[in-house]
Protein backbone atom coordinates (compact mmCIF):
# COMPACT_ATOMS: atom_id res chain seq x y z
CA UNK A 1 0.00 0.00 0.00
CA UNK A 2 2.96 2.21 0.70
CA UNK A 3 4.83 1.21 -2.71
CA UNK A 4 2.30 4.20 -4.66
CA UNK A 5 3.76 6.72 -2.22
CA UNK A 6 6.33 8.95 -4.38
CA UNK A 7 9.48 9.97 -2.74
CA UNK A 8 8.67 13.62 -4.15
CA UNK A 9 5.40 13.85 -2.37
CA UNK A 10 7.58 12.66 0.86
CA UNK A 11 9.56 15.43 0.73
CA UNK A 12 6.71 17.69 -0.30
CA UNK A 13 4.36 16.81 2.83
CA UNK A 14 8.18 17.21 5.63
CA UNK A 15 8.52 20.64 3.45
CA UNK A 16 5.30 21.86 4.18
CA UNK A 17 4.87 20.70 7.39
CA UNK A 18 8.12 22.44 8.59
CA UNK A 19 7.19 25.66 6.96
CA UNK A 20 3.40 25.20 8.72
CA UNK A 21 5.10 24.43 12.25
CA UNK A 22 7.39 27.33 11.96
CA UNK A 23 4.27 29.48 11.31
CA UNK A 24 2.58 28.45 14.34
CA UNK A 25 5.92 28.52 16.50
CA UNK A 26 5.65 32.42 15.52
CA UNK A 27 2.34 33.02 16.46
CA UNK A 28 3.11 31.36 20.17
CA UNK A 29 5.70 34.08 20.42
CA UNK A 30 3.83 36.51 19.15
CA UNK A 31 1.12 35.46 21.58
CA UNK A 32 2.14 33.74 24.32
CA UNK A 33 -0.29 31.95 26.99
CA UNK A 34 1.00 30.76 30.43
CA UNK A 35 -0.49 27.55 31.94
CA UNK A 36 -4.27 28.89 32.81
CA UNK A 37 -4.40 31.45 30.40
CA UNK A 38 -6.48 30.90 26.78
CA UNK A 39 -3.47 30.03 24.17
CA UNK A 40 -4.97 32.47 21.71
CA UNK A 41 -1.88 31.22 19.13
CA UNK A 42 -2.88 27.61 19.12
CA UNK A 43 -7.08 29.02 18.53
CA UNK A 44 -5.78 31.29 15.99
CA UNK A 45 -3.76 28.49 14.15
CA UNK A 46 -6.70 25.74 14.25
CA UNK A 47 -9.13 28.03 13.26
CA UNK A 48 -7.07 29.79 10.07
CA UNK A 49 -5.82 26.47 9.24
CA UNK A 50 -9.89 25.16 9.02
CA UNK A 51 -10.56 28.43 7.15
CA UNK A 52 -7.40 27.96 4.53
CA UNK A 53 -8.01 23.99 4.26
CA UNK A 54 -11.86 24.48 3.35
CA UNK A 55 -10.88 26.82 0.68
CA UNK A 56 -8.05 24.49 -0.25
CA UNK A 57 -9.92 21.53 -0.56
CA UNK A 58 -12.99 22.79 -2.59
CA UNK A 59 -10.36 24.55 -4.96
CA UNK A 60 -8.47 21.38 -5.57
CA UNK A 61 -11.94 19.25 -6.00
CA UNK A 62 -14.17 21.42 -7.06
CA UNK A 63 -12.79 24.65 -9.13
CA UNK A 64 -9.59 23.09 -10.30
CA UNK A 65 -8.98 19.39 -10.22
CA UNK A 66 -5.73 20.25 -12.32
CA UNK A 67 -4.07 21.53 -9.01
CA UNK A 68 -4.21 18.20 -6.95
CA UNK A 69 -0.99 18.13 -7.20
CA UNK A 70 -0.49 21.15 -4.66
CA UNK A 71 -2.51 19.04 -1.82
CA UNK A 72 0.27 17.01 -0.10
CA UNK A 73 2.55 20.50 0.12
CA UNK A 74 -0.09 22.75 0.59
CA UNK A 75 -2.84 20.70 2.47
CA UNK A 76 -1.17 17.80 4.14
CA UNK A 77 1.94 19.75 5.04
CA UNK A 78 1.85 23.61 5.47
CA UNK A 79 -1.92 23.21 6.81
CA UNK A 80 -1.50 19.85 8.42
CA UNK A 81 1.62 21.34 10.22
CA UNK A 82 0.17 24.89 11.09
CA UNK A 83 -2.66 23.40 12.98
CA UNK A 84 -2.32 21.15 15.78
CA UNK A 85 -3.94 18.40 17.50
CA UNK A 86 -1.52 17.73 20.41
CA UNK A 87 -1.16 21.08 21.54
CA UNK A 88 -4.75 22.16 21.78
CA UNK A 89 -5.05 18.76 24.27
CA UNK A 90 -1.69 19.74 26.17
CA UNK A 91 -3.23 23.31 26.95
CA UNK A 92 -6.53 22.11 28.34
CA UNK A 93 -4.49 19.93 30.46
CA UNK A 94 -2.82 21.99 31.72
CA UNK A 95 -5.69 24.73 32.37
CA UNK A 96 -7.50 21.85 33.89
CA UNK A 97 -4.44 20.81 35.77
CA UNK A 98 -3.65 24.57 37.30
CA UNK A 99 -7.70 24.75 38.48
CA UNK A 100 -8.33 26.23 35.73
CA UNK A 101 -11.80 24.22 34.75
CA UNK A 102 -14.01 26.90 32.83
CA UNK A 103 -10.92 27.62 30.95
CA UNK A 104 -10.31 24.34 30.07
CA UNK A 105 -13.94 23.33 28.72
CA UNK A 106 -14.32 26.92 27.23
CA UNK A 107 -11.09 26.52 25.23
CA UNK A 108 -11.99 22.92 24.17
CA UNK A 109 -15.38 24.05 22.97
CA UNK A 110 -14.41 27.58 21.41
CA UNK A 111 -11.49 25.99 19.34
CA UNK A 112 -13.95 22.99 18.19
CA UNK A 113 -16.77 25.22 16.96
CA UNK A 114 -14.36 28.04 15.43
CA UNK A 115 -12.45 25.90 13.46
CA UNK A 116 -15.67 23.82 12.04
CA UNK A 117 -16.94 27.21 11.46
CA UNK A 118 -14.22 28.76 9.90
CA UNK A 119 -13.58 25.28 7.68
CA UNK A 120 -17.40 25.68 6.94
CA UNK A 121 -16.71 29.40 5.64
CA UNK A 122 -13.52 28.08 3.56
CA UNK A 123 -15.74 25.62 1.71
CA UNK A 124 -18.90 27.71 1.21
CA UNK A 125 -17.03 30.89 0.67
CA UNK A 126 -15.29 29.26 -2.08
CA UNK A 127 -18.00 27.40 -3.51
CA UNK A 128 -19.87 30.43 -3.77
CA UNK A 129 -17.41 32.98 -4.70
CA UNK A 130 -15.72 30.49 -7.49
CA UNK A 131 -17.90 27.22 -8.26
CA UNK A 132 -20.87 29.51 -8.93
CA UNK A 133 -18.97 31.96 -10.94
CA UNK A 134 -17.73 30.06 -13.31
CA UNK A 135 -21.33 28.62 -14.75
CA UNK B 1 18.39 26.61 16.70
CA UNK B 2 14.88 26.59 17.97
CA UNK B 3 13.92 27.03 14.69
CA UNK B 4 15.65 24.44 13.53
CA UNK B 5 15.04 21.63 15.96
CA UNK B 6 10.79 22.36 14.83
CA UNK B 7 11.47 22.23 11.64
CA UNK B 8 13.32 19.32 11.60
CA UNK B 9 10.70 17.75 14.22
CA UNK B 10 7.58 18.69 11.91
CA UNK B 11 9.31 17.19 8.81
CA UNK B 12 9.31 13.88 10.42
CA UNK B 13 6.09 14.64 11.90
CA UNK B 14 3.88 15.31 9.07
CA UNK B 15 5.11 12.32 6.80
CA UNK B 16 4.63 10.35 9.42
CA UNK B 17 1.02 11.49 9.53
CA UNK B 18 0.79 10.95 5.77
CA UNK B 19 2.04 7.28 5.70
CA UNK B 20 -0.15 6.25 8.83
CA UNK B 21 -3.34 7.86 7.41
CA UNK B 22 -2.78 5.80 4.57
CA UNK B 23 -1.90 2.53 6.05
CA UNK B 24 -4.83 2.95 8.50
CA UNK B 25 -7.23 3.79 5.58
CA UNK B 26 -5.63 0.72 4.26
CA UNK B 27 -6.99 -1.65 6.60
CA UNK B 28 -10.03 0.45 8.20
CA UNK B 29 -11.08 1.71 4.65
CA UNK B 30 -12.19 5.27 4.09
CA UNK B 31 -16.41 5.35 5.22
CA UNK B 32 -14.91 7.09 8.54
CA UNK B 33 -11.79 8.90 8.91
CA UNK B 34 -10.13 6.52 11.16
CA UNK B 35 -5.97 7.48 10.53
CA UNK B 36 -6.86 11.36 11.93
CA UNK B 37 -8.31 10.10 15.01
CA UNK B 38 -5.22 7.32 15.17
CA UNK B 39 -2.32 10.23 14.91
CA UNK B 40 -4.44 12.49 17.03
CA UNK B 41 -5.04 10.51 20.01
CA UNK B 42 -1.40 8.63 19.57
CA UNK B 43 0.29 12.34 19.43
CA UNK B 44 -1.83 14.20 22.09
CA UNK B 45 -1.17 11.24 24.73
CA UNK B 46 2.76 11.20 23.33
CA UNK B 47 3.12 15.44 23.66
CA UNK B 48 1.59 15.07 26.86
CA UNK B 49 4.22 12.75 28.31
CA UNK B 50 6.76 14.43 26.58
CA UNK B 51 5.71 18.17 28.42
CA UNK B 52 5.94 16.73 31.75
CA UNK B 53 8.74 13.75 31.57
CA UNK B 54 10.87 16.59 29.05
CA UNK B 55 12.46 20.02 30.27
CA UNK B 56 14.75 20.75 27.91
CA UNK B 57 13.56 23.22 25.90
CA UNK B 58 15.56 21.87 22.56
CA UNK B 59 13.90 18.22 23.16
CA UNK B 60 10.78 19.81 23.72
CA UNK B 61 10.63 22.00 20.32
CA UNK B 62 12.42 19.44 18.36
CA UNK B 63 9.26 16.55 19.89
CA UNK B 64 6.53 18.03 21.77
CA UNK B 65 6.30 21.58 19.35
CA UNK B 66 7.68 20.16 16.11
CA UNK B 67 7.43 15.88 15.99
CA UNK B 68 3.59 16.26 17.76
CA UNK B 69 2.39 19.25 16.68
CA UNK B 70 2.76 18.42 12.67
CA UNK B 71 2.06 14.36 13.32
CA UNK B 72 -1.59 15.80 14.54
CA UNK B 73 -3.59 17.92 13.11
CA UNK B 74 -6.54 20.00 13.42
CA UNK B 75 -7.41 21.35 9.64
CA UNK B 76 -8.27 17.72 7.99
CA UNK B 77 -10.52 17.00 11.70
CA UNK B 78 -12.29 19.74 10.93
CA UNK B 79 -12.40 19.07 6.97
CA UNK B 80 -13.47 15.36 7.08
CA UNK B 81 -15.99 16.45 9.87
CA UNK B 82 -17.17 18.73 7.51
CA UNK B 83 -17.65 16.10 4.65
CA UNK B 84 -19.54 13.62 6.93
CA UNK B 85 -21.93 16.67 7.38
CA UNK B 86 -22.10 17.71 4.21
CA UNK B 87 -23.17 13.79 2.96
CA UNK B 88 -25.76 14.04 6.03
CA UNK B 89 -24.16 12.12 8.18
CA UNK B 90 -24.53 13.99 11.15
CA UNK B 91 -24.52 11.23 13.29
CA UNK B 92 -20.68 9.83 12.28
CA UNK B 93 -19.54 13.97 12.30
CA UNK B 94 -20.47 14.17 15.79
CA UNK B 95 -19.01 10.44 16.89
CA UNK B 96 -15.76 11.98 14.79
CA UNK B 97 -15.36 14.69 17.01
CA UNK B 98 -16.64 12.88 20.31
CA UNK B 99 -13.65 10.95 19.38
CA UNK B 100 -10.86 12.67 18.44
CA UNK B 101 -11.96 14.91 21.93
CA UNK B 102 -12.19 11.79 23.79
CA UNK B 103 -9.52 9.85 23.00
CA UNK B 104 -6.69 12.89 22.72
CA UNK B 105 -7.74 13.62 26.36
CA UNK B 106 -7.60 10.01 27.34
CA UNK B 107 -4.47 9.56 25.74
CA UNK B 108 -3.07 13.04 27.04
CA UNK B 109 -4.44 11.58 30.63
CA UNK B 110 -2.61 8.56 30.56
CA UNK B 111 0.56 10.22 28.90
CA UNK B 112 0.30 12.34 32.19
CA UNK B 113 -0.09 9.41 33.93
CA UNK B 114 2.82 7.55 32.74
CA UNK B 115 5.17 10.43 32.49
CA UNK B 116 4.24 11.26 37.04
CA UNK B 117 5.11 7.36 37.23
CA UNK B 118 8.55 7.45 36.06
CA UNK B 119 9.64 11.07 37.00
CA UNK B 120 8.23 10.42 40.52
Amino acid sequence: MLRAVSVPSLVAVAAGGAIGALARYGLTVAFPAAPGEFDLATFIANTVGGLLIGVLMITVTEVAPGLSGIRPFVGVGILGGFTTFSTYIVDIGRAANVGATALAVVYAFATMAAALLAAAVGMYGTRRLLVRGRS
Amino acid sequence: MTLLLIAAGAAVGAPARFLTDLVVAHYAGRFLPWGTLVVNVFGSGLAVFLAVAVADPGWSALLVTGFCGALTTYSTLSYETLRLVEDGRWHHALWNVAANLAGGLGAGLAGFGLAHLITG
